[in-house]
């Protein structure tokens, strides 16, 4: 049998890398799909990784939404006391938190959290031949490991979203409150009034594509890690990294998307 | 694909088989036959492609040519379902055990069980892991997390695991690697009682000498990607050779 003797590249080393990385999570996503409608399901496992992903998240985004929902009504009263126009902050309020900040805050809170988790621990699992132990036990790993940790993610991100929506609400109405002495139906009657059911619909859509992009990417990563303990940290970097720039770039393609269709 | 061993009791036949990762060829025509309730040593250097060799006829990894024949199919052409039952009848005892660090010893040995033997009772699976455990020695050990354990009883649990499915084939990947001398004995023993009472047969990757003298019936020798020797213990290390004088010379000295 002839031997190739030497490596060629196509275009260039780094190119050739990138297309061969983007060839390859593609076929990454494409097993994903082909396995998440294939018998046997694993139900129980996909319930306890919603246990991990959505439950264990909740103190965090109860903190970060509170907070965000607080302090971006307390920075927003300035800009309109100008104008006399503290009245609709309300209303202004709940337009950024629904729209933009609960799904964008919670997905970067998750990637944080959950993407580096599940980078971390698939990275260390593939590192120690824990997959390959599960292979060569007749268990498919990527149906065990894989499709149940993204459709966790895809399934508790938009809960979490509007966990963190009504805790950041809750956020602002203690600051407007204090300030304006506002009622609780009050507030939220002038909250909703501006709220539409695509701005709901929206949000949701835009966090299930947020958590099925931060499941697929840690689990991608951590799946592909290489050369033992540093692999590992790099899987959980990475997790992070590209789960926050591609929510980022889904962020403006959506928005932009919603917009047409508001018109 | 379905095709008979040439020998009649052979259980693995490896023909001319090639591997390379980028432009380290690893394994340069090799051939290899294992017979039924033998115990076969593949000795070697590290980095000589004595685990490329087991990970391929498990097909974690996949040859660039060459056939393995494993029970009678042709493990290159198996689907995935008939490769997953040809999964079930081999144990694979990976180097550092690779038990599930998330599970308790017991929920590691059910695992695989559960996940491939339908319909079975509670009391079965207990029975089952209570059987492999006193078979390795370690009942004691059923509550601990992997990390509790040493090296040797995690090396014992990795086995047990493997036993649990009742394989035919027994695949040891450097099974007293990292192991201190008395504990290296106690997983040679084992290695022989597994195949006395679960009646397998075994290929043990070691670059141990008395692992190998003591738990195979016959040594493969590789070097540089080929077998330049085969046979028994004494066969093998009575010859003039110089790289398997060598290798001889270092584990002695070492």
């Amino acid at each position: 049998m002839k031997i190739e003797e030497k490596q060629r590249y196509i275009i260039s080393r780094n190119i050739d890398i990138f297309l061969t990385g983007l060839y390859e999570a593609g076929v990454f996503m494409s097993r994903f799909f082909r396995q998440a409608f294939r018998r046997p399901f694993e139900f129980k496992e996909t319930i306890r990784q919603c246990y991990e992903v959505g439950y264990k998240s909740f103190p965090l985004i109860t903190l970060t939404g509170f907070i965000t929902g607080l302090v971006f009504t307390k920075q927003s009263r300035p800009s309109l006391a100008e104008f006399g126009a503290t009245s609709w902050l309300p209303s202004l309020v709940a337009i950024a938190i629904i729209r933009a900040l609960a799904p964008l805050v919670t997905a970067l809170i998750a990637a944080g959290k959950v993407g580096s988790n599940i980078g971390a621990e698939l990275g260390s699992m593939k590192v120690t031949e824990q997959i390959d132990a599960m292979e060569v036990s007749a268990i498919n790993p990527f149906k065990y490991l894989v499709v149940t940790r993204v459709l966790a993610t895809t399934f508790m991100i938009p809960v979490l979203m509007c966990y963190t929506g009504f805790v950041a609400m809750m956020g602002s109405y203690i600051n407007v409150h204090t300030n304006e002495a506002t009622s609780f139906i009050s507030f939220f009657q002038q909250a909703f009034e501006k709220i539409s059911f695509l701005d709901i619909i929206s949000s949701v859509v835009k966090s299930i594509a947020y958590g099925f992009t931060i499941g697929i990417v840690g689990c991608y990563k951590g799946f592909n890690a290489s050369q033992g303990t540093e692999g590992v940290g790099r899987a959980a970097n990475a997790s992070v990294v590209l789960s926050m720039f591609l929510i980022f770039l889904e962020e403006v393609l959506l928005v932009q998307i919603t917009n047409n269709i508001r018109g | 694909m379905i095709r008979p061993l040439k020998e009649k009791d052979a259980v693995i036949e490896v023909s001319d088989l090639y591997k390379s990762f980028g432009e380290k060829h690893v394994l340069r025509g090799v051939d290899l036959t294992l017979h039924k309730m033998e115990n076969l040593a593949v000795l070697g250097r590290s980095g000589s492609g004595k685990s490329v060799l087991i990970k391929i006829i498990v097909r974690l990894l996949t040859q660039d040519s060459g056939g393995v024949n494993v029970l009678g199919n042709e493990v290159e052409t198996l689907n995935e379902k008939e490769l997953m039952a040809m999964r079930l009848k081999i144990g694979f005892s990976f180097q550092n055990s690779a038990l599930y660090d998330s599970m308790t010893v017991g929920e590691n040995l059910k695992f695989p069980l559960v996940r491939n033997v339908r319909n079975l009772k509670k009391k079965q699976i207990d029975e089952e892991v209570a059987s492999v455990l006193e078979a390795v020695g370690l009942s004691e050990t059923i509550d601990q997390m992997p990390s509790e354990l040493s090296g040797g009883q995690k090396k014992r649990i990795g086995i047990a695991r493997t036993l649990i499915l009742r394989p035919e084939i027994m695949l040891y990947d450097e099974p007293t690697a990292g192991l201190d001398p008395i504990t290296s004995i106690e997983i040679n023993n084992l290695i022989k009682s597994v195949r006395e009472q679960y009646k397998t047969s075994s290929i043990i990757i070691t670059h141990d000498l008395s692992c190998a003298k003591t738990t195979s019936d016959r040594v493969a020798m590789l070097f540089e990607g080929q077998f330049i020797k085969v046979g028994t213990f004494d066969e093998v290390f009575s010859t003039n050779d110089e790289r398997i004088q060598s290798f001889y010379n270092y584990n002695f000295i070492k």
